[in-house]
């Protein structure tokens, strides 16, 4: 049990008479870098907030660093490290004095808070640029010095909330060389995302919609499994007609268009395919399996989930 | 704990000192509004406008207008020559009070019964009003006592008769009753007032807005830490507004400081920590600037009004009255005024000063324990 940074069980948070979060169980390992992902409003953030012990969990509990979320939340709060959606920095403030407040807050030892802040300014890469007004920063540099500042106390546990919306491809593939970084040094992280790239570099995925789980897995496991059939990529002509008759197929869970091809999820045999099609008047090319990306999954999942939370 | 909230502090006013306009903003404004109070903020009636209507013709009808003419207070717009003109003045606005001496005023006197005399007020501004009628009366009483001393030289030994009691009035601590003695010192509190309870509530919910209140929130600071972080610079602003106000009122409006320095001071700081209180629990009740200004202006004004800043609260019907109890900037009115004017100190204040630090203590607590780091 010494190796579990982060359990949840039966978390659910209600406002009012909507629920946000609904009967999460998420277990994560200590090292380990778990992408959460799912559309706006599914939520992640809630999720977040619980495990950081701002908002009070409506039933279930939490344990963040062997601490309870809602028993004991000043514990839970001087363990972890919080990056918001907003880049939480003061902009009048310059780079030097935001690390210096947020070391006094998190009381950074002051024998050792030079040495800590120079290594944040070191991994923001904002060397020589100590005294400029974080205001005055570009989005890349604004989120690694909030992750620096995130990280002063050095907490054993990483919440971090959307860190990369709103900031360029090359400035997000530096700051998830960040996440690795940290996590080398077994530090755990949750990071929320809606970048289906990014969730490729997670150790694991979670994938949530409308308050709950629907699946989780490394990113491997969920292109097998998840889907519970195989893709394939199929060129034909009149797509619209060929998604309208495939979808009339038993052995079809799913057909969808890709640009000029359809993307089809079968159960089974891929053989009565062309036929099926042929009856109904749509001539189409020789089906090839195809390794589903995570997007597919995702999407999959959640129009799985949404139908079923529908009825 | 002193760690953090020494790092609060300085966060706060390395902000205060990094926005150039601040110093304007606080300042500025307040000399601005203590110039346009000192000098517009009057209820002294002069130069009434006045139409005079002599029917009489007597000499003794003309003494009469002398009388009023002499007074400094009127202003005869219109010598009319017709009761409908007089009206005409009064409606069009031209004059406040119409004055009609109808025939046969001189001769009435002359033997000894009562004269007519016709006076008309517009009362749409019933303060002006009262005291242009308390004019007419003070003029119409001179009259006539120069006129029955004339009748009864001085010296024949009668009584003098109707007139037997002569009152003299003396205001204590204000004798020339200047409107600016009894203002200014209300405007010290009410601008201090205003200015603390809403930089307080928009230095806090901009934190909320700004995202840097989630921040600070998951991290192990303290409630009360982070609000004496967030109130300590504004107390200090409130005490330079106070001061400042208040020279300008001594030195520039000539409104004397008769009492101790001291006990304004403790005053004002009991009072500011009422009006911070008030200010972080607005905040606590926004989440967005827009609420917090609405906010704002739905609490500061009935405040204002129900302070005795204009208004004397033992006019107030009784429900109001009781509300003035929970309204610091009325204790802070009676200090102030007490203070600056009549010199009295603690002795005398000490009701006041106590139900000042009552506020603080609740409307602090309040707020402290409504800001729980939690976003529920």
């Amino acid at each position: 049990m010494m190796d579990i940074a982060v359990q949840a069980t039966g978390l659910t948070k209600r406002f009012g008479s909507f629920v946000a979060v609904d009967n999460l169980d998420l277990s994560i390992a200590k090292g380990e870098v778990v992408g959460f992902i799912g559309p706006n409003g599914a939520g992640k953030s809630t999720t977040i907030r619980m495990l950081c012990g701002l908002l009070k969990p409506s039933a279930g509990r939490a344990e963040v660093a062997g601490f309870d979320v809602a028993r004991d939340p000043e514990a839970v709060r001087a363990h972890i490290g919080y990056m918001s959606q907003k880049f939480s920095l003061y902009g009048d403030l310059s780079v030097r004095e935001n690390l210096l407040f947020f070391g006094g807050l998190y009381q950074v030892p002051r024998g050792e808070i030079e040495a800590r802040m120079h290594m944040a300014i070191g991994m923001a890469g904002l060397e020589g640029r100590e005294d400029v007004l974080v205001q005055t920063l570009a989005g890349g540099w604004k989120q690694r010095l909030a992750l620096g500042c995130a990280i002063l106390h050095r907490p054993p546990v990483l919440f971090l909330d959307e860190p990369t919306s709103g900031v360029e491809p090359e400035a997000r593939r530096k700051f998830w060389e960040l996440i690795h970084q940290l996590a080398s040094q077994s530090v755990t992280i949750l990071v929320s995302t809606h970048y289906m790239e990014e969730a490729e570099y997670c150790n694991r995925i979670a994938l949530i919609n409308a308050g709950q789980l629907v699946a989780i897995g490394s990113p491997g496991e969920l292109r097998r499994h998840a889907l519970g059939g195989t893709l394939y990529e199929l060129s034909c002509e009149a797509l619209g007609a060929a998604v309208t008759a495939l979808g009339q197929m038993p052995e079809v869970i799913d057909a969808a268009i890709f640009s000029d091809k359809l993307h089809v999820l079968m159960r089974g045999s891929v053989e009565a395919l062309q036929p099926w099609l042929a009856t109904r008047g749509v001539t189409a090319g020789q089906p090839v399996p195809i390794a589903p990306s995570l997007e597919d999954v995702f999407v999959q999942l959640v129009s799985r989930s949404s139908v079923a939370g529908q009825t | 704990m002193i760690r953090r909230l020494q790092v609060m502090l300085m966060k706060e006013l390395l902000e205060l000192r990094r926005d150039r306009w601040a110093m304007f903003r606080l300042i500025v404004p307040l000399l601005i509004q203590v110039i346009v109070f000192g000098y517009a903020a009057t209820f002294t009636v002069n130069n009434v406008s006045l139409s005079l209507l002599d029917l009489d013709r007597s000499q003794g009808s003309r003494e009469l207008v002398s009388h009023f003419v002499a007074s400094g207070r009127f202003d005869v717009v219109d010598r009319a020559t017709s009761q409908h003109a007089v009206e005409a003045d009064i409606d069009a606005g031209r004059a406040v009070v119409g004055v009609i001496i109808h025939a046969g005023f001189a001769r009435a006197l002359d033997s000894g019964k009562t004269a007519p005399l016709q006076v008309l007020v517009d009362g749409t501004n019933s303060n002006t009003a009262l005291i242009a009628l308390g004019y007419v009366n003070q003029i119409v009483a001179g009259f006539q006592s120069h006129a029955a001393q004339s009748a009864w030289p001085a010296g024949a030994g009668a009584a003098v008769p109707g007139l037997t009691v002569s009152m003299s009035e003396r205001p204590w601590y204000n004798q020339d009753l200047a409107d600016r003695w009894f203002f200014i010192p209300g405007v010290i509190g009410t601008l201090a007032f205003m200015q603390v309870v809403s930089l307080t509530a928009f230095a806090v919910v901009r934190e909320r807005e700004v995202g840097t209140l989630e921040q600070i929130m998951v991290s192990p600071i303290r409630p009360y830490e982070f609000i004496l972080g967030k109130t300590v610079p504004f107390f200090l602003i409130g005490l330079v507004d106070v001061a400042l106000v208040t020279t300008l009122g001594v030195l520039w409006f000539g409104v004397p400081f008769v009492g101790s320095i001291w006990v304004l001071l403790l005053g004002a700081s009991l009072f500011l920590i009422a009006a911070l209180g008030m200010g972080l629990l607005l905040s606590t009740l926004s989440r967005t600037q827009q609420q917090a200004f609405a906010l704002n202006f739905f609490f500061v004004n009935p405040f204002m009004t129900l302070s005795g800043f204009a208004f004397p609260i033992s006019a107030m019907p009784a429900v109001l009255q009781w509300f003035t109890r929970i309204n610091p900037l009325r204790y802070f009115l009676v200090v102030i005024r007490a203070v600056l004017l009549k010199g009295v100190g603690p002795e005398v204040l000490w009701p006041s000063m106590l139900a000042l630090a009552a506020l603080g203590v609740v409307l602090l607590t309040l707020s402290v324990l409504r800001f729980n780091k939690s976003l529920d």
